[in-house]
């Protein structure tokens, strides 16, 4: 029989980086004596060195076994428990992480790093006990990988014993242990002319005394044929303990096997693939290099009540499609009375839309995951990085459930981790000087996901010194991203921390060094289509709020009509639709017109021009104006109609056409027309002269 | 065919030892650790258990011994999955009551030669 192991490497690789993860947080976790959270670590390792090995990463198992052996001492108190064991420890867990991923991608691991690991544990393992490397690997591992077991060729030319005699007699025990003597001569049948003679004298004489579930018998055997003596020898592997046994050869062909029957099938049966110690490496890396590579996000755990759900939902569609098709055949037949029938007609398609939405929803949730899944990995991110700096870090996670579309969160990791990373570098001050300032010596960094409206709302709060904004004011003003006489508010002079020219000016502590990357950063969330808005109090911290949409792909739009075509923008955008009042419209020669809202001036774009769908027009007395907001910016946009809101499927532009500036992609209307969706950010850019790539 | 339990917490290992054994025709029973298992094979009646050994909760050895206590399961064939070949290990897998062992790393072909030694 032959299978493909593929099917399961996948699900292998799924479980061991979840194994793995595991590991890292019960080794943060991890105090001396811990016997518990050490049998759960090493129950981690044990599982994946087994699985490697099965599934044919030969390299991983043998990495994995000397983590498995050291913490096995750890577990059974032959070795101590100690932050450096523990970091030598996460160190491996990092490599078989890297190594898991190269078989998962096909790329390749860090040998070098793997290679001075395992010399670490090996020497940590000499340290502790000199006696006890345990040999049993090698031969496990090279005897099984390539398949070929005890099937050895029997080497029938030179001597194999035409049969032999077996003397078989249980102890009383055998048969407790699920071990069946007929079942082992059936197994014997196979390999050759059996035949069986059977020696009753050890039962007992009486009843008295008889155990029915004892053994008493005993059996001679003779085996004919061309059987290797080690296909007899795994027969009876299980039960050697438990019985006498001997086998003996019943007459010889030569001379030569006479005295030296074939205990050792290597030496004759050394055909290319049974070479143990030679065939591991090409054979078990074969495998490896063979097998599926899945991309990072093509395979995901889903619970089974949500595919219930699904189920359940389709079960509805089927009904309502069955009796909408009901309704058309009674149509169909009797004309006369459809107009009784367009009243079930339309409850039946209010039923369809009902169905469709919440399969849609159902179908949605599918793809959404806790966002744990990210937030697991900043533990270990704050245990390395406050060893590092001598800082002391409390890191709290709240919300880890909080779901979030697969794909979002993927791409969330990095942002994550630099935002988290410069919480610690550049916020959290050293023990003394936070002391100094009266604070808990200990700094707070927290981690929050919450869902609000449509959007998943995550925090990256630190209790530290905070920003200082007259620095930032100073350098934007350095970069040429304000004039002299421009004067923002607080909060406005914070943001321009995620500006490019800004970020890699310099990075100097008195800056908080925040600089570095944070345009990176904004970038990719603004990629997932989020925004990210920073707050800070000098002396009490910062405060980094992203906001990301629940998916990628559908969203909440308005429906606008401007100069006979429909635009969407996204409804998270829309600050307040409003009809204009002449007095406040300023419109200044040569200049984009003000609309003054409230106590301040919003730039007025006229779409109409800005898509060149017509010449550019001055703003009449009475217009309609959305005003949106993105990236801080607001900007209120002419339209000459607001149609109505529903859920769009967004659609990029660029895999069949282009970016186009000021769009963010295009759907497809109910009639089938297709709308482009405004990216109001993008608008904003374009008018204030920001944005090169309009040009 | 037979009826088999097949014992452990690794989902691949499982998913990999109950599809060789329904490729061969048997009728398969999934645990998820120890004490799943031992409350499937409770009215399953299986003809062969398979687990692993190194499991949370219930591990495979306490599982065999408590499964010997059953009248239904005085006699049932029970293989132990062990990554140690060492002889140490094996002997508790047989103090403990298992028939036999498997030794990790194995492959299908390995587990269902195994199998049918336990199994007419």
């Amino acid at each position: 029989m032959s299978m493909d192991m593929s099917q399961f490497t996948e699900a292998f690789l799924e479980e061991s980086f979840e194994g793995l993860e595991h590991m890292e947080t019960e080794l943060l976790a991890l105090n001396a004596g811990d016997e518990e959270t050490l049998h759960t670590i090493f129950r981690a390792a044990h599982s994946i060195k087994g699985g490697a090995g099965t599934f044919g990463f030969s390299a991983i198992s043998e990495f994995t076994h000397g983590m498995e052996t050291l913490l096995d001492r750890m577990r059974n108190g032959q070795q101590e428990t100690t932050p450096e064991i523990v970091n030598l420890l996460l160190r491996a867990v990092d490599v078989l992480r890297g190594q898991l991923q190269a078989a998962r991608d096909g790329g390749e691991a860090d040998p070098a790093e793997a290679a001075e690991v395992r010399a670490l544990i090996e020497a940590t393992l000499g340290d502790a006990a000199p006696d006890a490397t345990p040999d049993a690997l090698a031969p496990t591992v090279g005897g099984n990988v390539d398949g070929s077991g005890p099937e050895n060729g029997p080497g029938d030319s030179d001597g194999t014993p035409r049969g032999w005699r077996i003397h078989f007699r249980p102890h009383a025990d055998l048969l407790r242990t699920g071990n069946d003597p007929l079942r082992m001569f059936e197994v014997l049948e196979e390999l050759g002319e059996l035949t069986v003679h059977c020696d009753a004298e050890g039962l007992p004489a009486t009843l008295e005394g008889y155990d029915p579930e004892a053994s008493y018998l005993a059996w001679t055997l003779e085996l004919r044929g061309d059987a290797d003596r080690a296909d007899i020898e795994e027969v009876f592997e299980w039960v050697e303990d438990e019985c006498d046994l001997t086998i003996e050869p019943l007459e010889t062909a030569g001379d030569s096997t006479g005295a030296h029957p074939p205990a050792d099938p290597a030496p004759d049966g050394s055909g290319p693939e049974s070479t143990p110690p030679g065939g591991e490496d090409s054979a078990a890396g074969a495998p490896a290099r063979a097998a599926s590579k899945p991309t990072e996000s093509s395979s995901m755990r889903v619970n089974a009540a949500k595919i219930d759900a699904l189920i359940d939902m389709v079960g509805e569609l089927v009904i309502t499609q069955s009796m909408l098709t009901d309704i058309s055949e009674q149509m169909e037949e009797d004309p006369s009375r459809v107009e009784q029938q367009i009243e079930r007609l339309r409850s039946g398609l209010a039923e369809l839309e009902r169905n469709t939405r919440e399969l849609q929803e159902s179908v949605m949730g599918i793809r959404m995951v806790p966002i744990a899944q990210v937030f697991n990995r900043f533990p270990r991110l704050v245990h390395d990085l406050s060893g590092q700096l001598g800082k002391q870090i409390d890191l709290q996670m709240e919300g880890e459930l909080t779901e979030i579309d697969k794909t979002v969160l993927e791409h969330l990791g990095d942002p994550l981790v630099h935002l988290v990373r410069n919480a610690i570098d550049h916020g959290i001050e050293m023990p003394d000087e936070r002391s100094a300032a009266g604070k808990d010596p200990t700094g707070r960094v927290t981690l929050e996901a919450y869902h609000r409206g449509g959007n998943v709302v995550i925090e990256i709060r630190d209790d530290g010194r905070g920003m200082n904004s007259d620095r930032i004011l100073e350098k934007a003003r350095a970069a040429g991203l304000l004039r002299p006489d421009q004067n923002p508010e607080p909060h406005e002079i914070l943001q321009y921390i995620f500006e490019p020219g800004l970020s890699t000016a310099d990075q100097v502590s008195d800056l908080s060094g925040r600089g570095v990357g944070m345009d990176v950063v904004k970038k990719n969330i603004r990629g997932l289509g989020g925004n990210i808005e920073l707050h800070s109090e000098p002396g009490r911290g910062s405060r980094v709020t992203i906001r990301l949409p629940l998916t990628l792909s559908i969203m909440d739009g308005q429906l606008l009509k401007i100069h006979d075509e429909t635009f969407v923008i996204p409804l998270i955008a829309i600050v307040e639709s409003l009809q204009t009042e002449p007095e406040n419209v300023k419109q200044a020669f040569g200049k984009l017109p003000l609309y003054r809202l409230r106590d301040e001036y919003i730039p007025v774009v006229d779409l109409a021009a800005l898509f060149g769908q017509a010449e550019p027009s001055p703003m009449p007395d009475r217009a309609l104006l959305v005003v949106a907001e993105a990236d801080n910016q607001r900007v209120a946009l002419r339209v000459d109609d607001l149609l109505g809101q529903q859920q769009v499927v967004i659609k990029t532009l660029e895999t069949n056409f282009r970016r186009v500036p000021g769009t963010a992609g295009a759907t497809i209307l109910g009639d089938g027309q297709v709308a482009l969706i405004l990216d109001v950010a993008g608008i904003a850019r374009m008018t204030s002269g920001r944005d090169t790539r309009a040009a | 065919m037979a009826k088999v339990l097949v014992v452990d917490d690794s989902s691949s290992m499982r998913q990999m030892v109950s599809f060789a054994l329904k490729q061969a025709g048997h009728d398969v029973t999934e645990g998820r650790d120890g004490n799943d298992g031992l409350s499937k094979a409770q009215g399953l009646k299986a003809d062969l258990v398979i687990t692993d050994v190194n499991m949370p909760g219930k591990d495979g050895l306490e599982l065999t011994r408590e499964l010997r206590k059953l009248p239904d399961y005085k006699f049932t064939p029970i293989l132990v999955l062990t990554t140690e070949a060492g002889p140490e290990k094996k002997q508790e897998g047989k103090a403990a009551g298992a028939t036999g062992w498997l030794v990790k790393p194995f492959d299908p072909e390995k587990l269902m030669s195994t199998v049918n030694k336990v199994l007419r």
